[in-house]
């Protein structure tokens, strides 16, 4: 075996206890070693990734000395890498962008709390990527669940702690039905390894045997896992969690936490029930549904927002109904223009919370769009960053959204008894988007003369500069060079049954 | 059906019970309420769990008598998924307990609909 076989375990783990040790740490110390963690984290699936890629095929880790069927197990694969090098950057990215709104909105001394949570928080979503065992998976569902609670409410005020006990209560709905469909599957398969669950259920079907129970499990999960993922009629939460939360938390919640779920969903479709079963149960056509709903109506509740920072959340509400639209196709090719989707827009929506907060704050931290008139020449960084962000959204060539767009049309394009409902939507929801995304950088681009509020230089916010260029950058390579990233996703698709 | 339904009634009352503690959840406004109901959805499951490993005739597989036969024993996994999922029932509560305090302190009610309405009034 090789050495690197044994990365994924340890990044799991080196998060769980940088986890516990800055539980003890001061403020400084713990965001030192959160960005450390980070970093290491991010070099591990970095080599991770190269080396899936040069054996060309997935490995297995056994956890502890009990071999499967009974024992534990991490499998690694080049999507699930790829899946862990992305989580990394973007939350360090993330991290770095909103320090100084942390510090400033964070009780002093209390902040290192808000690195032991996302410490937690990286440590769930690395294991919801790896894991290939079901319990386990649901056991780090919910720290996911309590530790971005704890990323909503770490600001305290009334709105926070609202949002954070809505969002808890669609939260635990979901995951209570997704344990109950993981134990109904339990009982007819008697594993609960993913790889084991998937040759019981084959022969179930084959002979034809508990063919509601089946279902219903089926059901049950997949529900439950868009409930978490704010999937369109489940999204009242939504708004007041990204819009009231700091502005680390908004794009660690809209680009990591939800997307940490629509993986276990993919790999519950391909690893547990066989994608083939999965499509023939038409559960594919209810997501491909309420997916296009969410393309709209998502759309439509952000034009008429007046918040900037809750615009961008409502726009959330659509991009998600974009993923479920791509698995409602029930071709590969769908199921890849969706993979490439939760990249291309964990990629550009943190980039755009970030942005609107440089905005906001050369406008007297007001978000109303009437204040951020003439806004991107106060802070011409975030200026800049929030229109690439838009354009990127609309689905400009250049930019990754784009890429995501052309390839959800073209999976529509061969999958013929969809073809002219997700075209349509499509186009409405392109047409949407753009309205209130140009509206909004026409806005900061409308000059206002004379102002009292003091405009924003390179010297004063040195970082918060650098991570808006380094998001930058990540969406213009993922528009300009998506092929190889298309590949990656190609080639661990194949590999992942 | 309704034999099949009389036969494994402990898995029909845990999904009864799975119903009422969602509905509660879902639909009540008071919040000490929807964490009862959170509890009953649980505790739902650990029984459905318990039923479903329970074999009759068959006892706990704790060897004290040197039977290492396998038929003598129930199937002690959904014991040890019960224990686990009541960890993280007790952790998620108490984290629901701790904000129902939160916000009782601030706007002395635990009405859910109520508490956004004063937030609206607040115009935060």
């Amino acid at each position: 075996m090789d050495f690197i076989q044994n990365f994924p375990c340890i990044s799991i783990i080196l998060c769980l206890f940088a986890g516990i040790i800055s539980s003890g740490l001061k403020d400084k110390a713990a965001m030192w070693l959160n960005a450390a963690l980070l970093t290491v984290n991010t070099l591990l699936s970095a080599f991770t990734l190269t080396y899936t890629l040069s054996i060309g095929q997935p490995f297995v880790y056994v956890m502890g000395r009990f071999p499967a069927p009974w024992g534990n197990e991490i499998r690694a694969g080049a999507l699930e890498a790829l899946m862990a090098l992305f989580f990394c950057v973007i939350m360090l990215l993330s991290l770095f962008g909103g320090r100084h709104k942390l510090v400033e909105e964070v009780e002093e001394g209390k902040t290192y709390l808000y690195y032991v949570l996302s410490d937690l928080l990286l440590s769930s979503l690395l294991a919801l990527v790896y894991t290939n065992d079901m319990f386990t998976a649901y056991v780090f569902v919910e720290i996911n669940t309590i530790a971005a609670c704890g990323l909503i409410m770490i600001r305290q005020n009334g709105r926070t702690i609202e949002a954070a006990v809505r969002y808890m209560i669609m939260s635990l709905l979901g995951s209570g039905m997704l344990l109950l469909g993981l134990c109904m599957l339990y009982d007819l398969t008697g594993h609960l390894l993913m790889s084991n669950m998937k040759e019981a259920v084959a022969l179930l079907v084959a002979n034809n045997a508990y063919q509601i129970p089946l279902i219903v499990s089926i059901v049950l999960m997949s529900v439950g896992l868009c409930i978490k993922s704010a999937l369109f009629p489940f999204h009242a939460w939504l708004p007041d969690a990204y819009g009231y939360s700091t502005v680390s938390s908004a794009a660690i919640l809209s680009s990591l936490v939800s997307k940490g779920y629509i993986f276990l969903l993919i790999k519950i479709i391909y690893r547990v029930i066989g994608f083939d079963i999965y499509h023939d149960t038409r559960i594919v056509d209810i997501l491909f549904l309420f997916g296009l709903m969410g393309m709209i109506f998502g759309s439509i509740s952000a034009i008429r927002e007046n918040d900037v920072r809750r615009m961008i959340a409502y726009s959330s509400v659509a991009q998600i109904g974009y993923i479920y639209m791509g698995f409602g196709m029930g071709t590969q090719v769908g199921m890849i223009a969706s993979i490439f989707h939760i990249l291309s827009h964990a990629a550009t929506k943190s980039l755009l919370f970030i942005a609107a907060i440089g905005l906001t704050d050369v406008s007297g931290g007001s978000r109303k769009f009437i204040e951020l008139t003439g806004s991107g020449y106060r802070n011409k960084w975030a200026g800049v960053a929030f229109t690439v962000g838009s354009l990127s959204m609309v689905g400009v060539p250049l930019f990754s959204g784009f890429i995501s767009k052309l390839l959800f049309s073209q999976a529509a394009v061969q999958n013929h008894t969809k073809m002219l409902p997700a075209l349509i939507v499509l186009g409405i929801s392109t047409i949407l988007n753009a309205i209130y995304f140009m509206k909004t950088v026409i806005r900061i681009y409308t000059p206002i003369g004379e102002t009292a509020y003091t405009n924003v230089t390179f010297k004063d916010i040195p970082i918060y500069a650098a991570v808006l260029v380094a998001f930058i950058i990540l969406n213009v390579v993922l528009g300009i060079s998506s092929q190889p990233v298309v590949d990656i996703i190609q080639q661990g698709l194949s590999t992942f049954a | 059906m309704g034999a099949n339904l009389f036969t494994n009634y402990g898995e029909a009352v845990a999904m009864l019970l799975f119903g009422i503690g969602f509905g509660n959840l879902l639909l009540q406004t008071n919040l000490i309420k929807k964490i009862i109901g959170l509890n009953i959805m649980d505790t739902a499951i650990y029984l459905f769990l318990a039923e479903k490993g329970y074999i009759v005739g068959r006892v706990a597989p704790i060897v004290t008598d040197g039977v290492q036969n396998m038929e003598a024993y129930i199937n002690p996994i959904p014991s040890g998924l019960v224990l686990t999922g009541i960890v993280v029932s007790v952790s998620v509560s108490a984290l629901m307990l701790s904000l129902t305090i939160r916000l009782y302190r601030r706007y002395h009610t635990l009405d859910l609909d109520e508490i956004s309405k004063q937030l609206k009034k607040e115009g935060l």
